[in-house]
């Protein structure tokens, strides 16, 4: 009984002294000081794993043979079914792509495309910071994948060597 | 300077004739109501760094170096967005709602006193001349809530009647300790009152301003100022999770940031009075020679700054009040206790105990 209405005071007191208002304003003056966290992002960015999965992109062998073998595994793995594939014989009689359609606002990048590739034709590259300003820019056509592998094939083979330990 | 001074008024007279004090009045109240405008804007900017670091962000930092320019953005944003006015509005007070929260946010500058002799009217009953004016604001915001003819907005105005109400009864009383300590209402005298003490002669002048012998009463002044001001974490006037911005929901574009000028304008005013009643105004905080040759609204600005980085700072730490713990706050707690106060002070101004003579 007197425990309880001696904390009852001392409850009181505390309010009086605004001592949970001092309490709280301190620790916010605290982090007045504290190095900040943001990162400013066109002049800084986040590091990016090289499991990134961004804007897709066919790649080629070294000697400019593009890797695609059309078995379109990929356009059955799609969850999205964001991939469209056609295929012919070639005159070497090897099978190739005609048609090789990614519909970009449909993927959900997934990266399952990358994964079912035997030849690691398909891939999500670190790009990220790709835009389309009318209806239709975010379709890539097979030598829109392919022009983009073209580019980007060192990034792409490094960052496939750096995560390789762990496949 | 009083030479300058002089000149301006010679030819002032020249050109005007009669007429000059008036037009000399108006020319000081342009000199401080323009500042006053350029504090209230960057008031803002300064409240979204202060906040922002206090987050441990940035902060706007984007318009112009170290975001400067944020202020004259947003305000160029404002002036250019319509002004849309309800069809059920009362038009006639819609649009006066506006100008009668500003106008007395402005028009109580006229009395605070920025250095000795230096201030727009020295009148005699200078602290019952703000708290009147002062008061005149609500008017504003329950205009606002009542002409918008909508329901949040007569939400935020009652919710704004009844709280500035009730926190002006503490501020009266926590400023009637001061009116008996100093034996005056012209708030020159007031500051100047403060200069002298036992700790004053030792030229520890910050420690014979009245905070600190009315210390509570400074803390009921300065909570209820927030509570006035309808600033966090008092801000269920306009909580936005609540009744989304009060009695400012239906107004726009210019009219708006009308409302916003008035609060941050309110907020600079109590930090202002703050300083002048508790803070001793225009006084340096020790008396050395180096510190007295400072202009003395130096002073003045660098007590409201830290007042007003006060607000925030509280701001950025505490949650908003339920609106019966603001209630009970301000008539069981800060009334009685600014009450209590006042007699205390009364018994020690009569008693052989007495500093302040």
């Amino acid at each position: 009984m007197i425990k309880k209405s001696l904390k009852r005071v001392s409850q009181f007191f505390d309010s009086l002294m605004l001592k949970d208002i001092l309490t709280g304003m301190s620790i916010t003056g605290r982090y007045l000081f504290k190095p900040k966290f943001t990162i400013q992002y066109p002049e800084e960015k986040t590091p990016l794993s090289p499991r990134f999965r961004g804007l897709h992109a066919l790649r080629r062998y070294p000697n400019g043979e593009e890797r695609c073998i059309a078995c379109k595994l990929c356009e059955a793995v799609c969850p999205a079914l964001a991939i469209s594939i056609e295929s012919d014989q070639r005159d070497d009689g090897t099978r190739r792509t005609t048609r090789y359609d990614i519909d970009l606002t449909k993927c959900i990048f997934c990266g399952f495309c990358e994964e079912a590739c035997p030849v690691d034709a398909i891939v999500e590259t670190n790009i990220f910071e790709y835009f389309g300003d009318k209806r239709g820019d975010l379709y890539m056509t097979k030598e829109m994948l392919l022009a983009v592998g073209d580019e980007y094939e060192k990034e792409i083979a490094a960052n496939r060597a750096a995560d390789a330990p762990y496949r | 300077m009083a030479n300058f001074l002089n000149l301006i008024e010679m030819q002032g007279i020249a050109i005007f004739g009669s007429f000059w004090p008036l037009v000399w009045t108006l020319i000081k109240i342009v000199i401080i109501v323009l500042p006053m405008f350029g504090a209230v804007a960057y008031l803002t900017l300064w409240e979204r760094k202060l906040i922002g670091w206090m987050h441990i962000r940035l902060g706007p930092n984007r318009v112009g170096p170290l975001g400067l320019l944020q202020p004259i953005a947003d305000a160029l944003k404002l002036l250019l967005k319509e002004i849309i006015s309800p069809t059920r509005a009362s038009k006639v007070l819609y649009v006066i709602a506006p100008v009668m929260v500003i106008a007395p946010a402005f028009a109580a500058w006229a009395v605070i006193p920025f250095q000795a002799e230096m201030v727009l009217a020295n009148v005699n009953a200078g602290l019952l001349y703000v708290m009147a004016i002062t008061s005149v604001g609500v008017y504003g915001i329950i205009l606002a809530g009542w002409a918008s003819n909508s329901k949040y907005p007569f939400l935020g105005a009652m919710r704004a009647a009844a709280q500035m109400i009730s926190y002006e009864i503490a501020m009266g009383f926590a400023l009637v300790t001061v009116l008996m300590v100093s034996g005056s209402l012209n708030l020159s005298t007031i500051v100047i009152s403060q200069s002298t003490g036992l700790f004053a002669s030792y030229g520890l002048n910050f420690l014979s301003w009245n905070w600190l012998p009315l210390l509570p009463m400074f803390l009921i002044y300065f909570i209820s100022g927030i509570a006035e001001t309808n600033r966090h974490p008092f801000d269920v006037v306009e909580g936005e999770s609540e009744i989304v911005a009060g009695h400012m929901v239906e107004y726009s574009g210019m009219a708006f940031a009308m409302f916003f000028l008035a609060e941050y304008a309110n907020m600079i005013l109590i930090a202002a009075m703050a300083s002048v009643l508790f803070l001793g105004g225009w006084l340096p905080i020790l008396d050395l020679p180096i510190l007295r040759d400072i202009p003395g609204f130096f002073w003045l600005f660098a007590k409201t700054f830290f007042l007003l980085s006060c607000f925030i700072w509280l701001r950025a730490t505490l949650p908003r009040y339920r609106y019966d713990q603001i209630m009970r706050l301000g008539w069981k707690v800060f009334i009685p206790l600014a009450v209590f106060w006042v007699v205390i002070v009364g018994a020690w101004i009569v008693s052989p105990w007495n500093i302040w003579n």
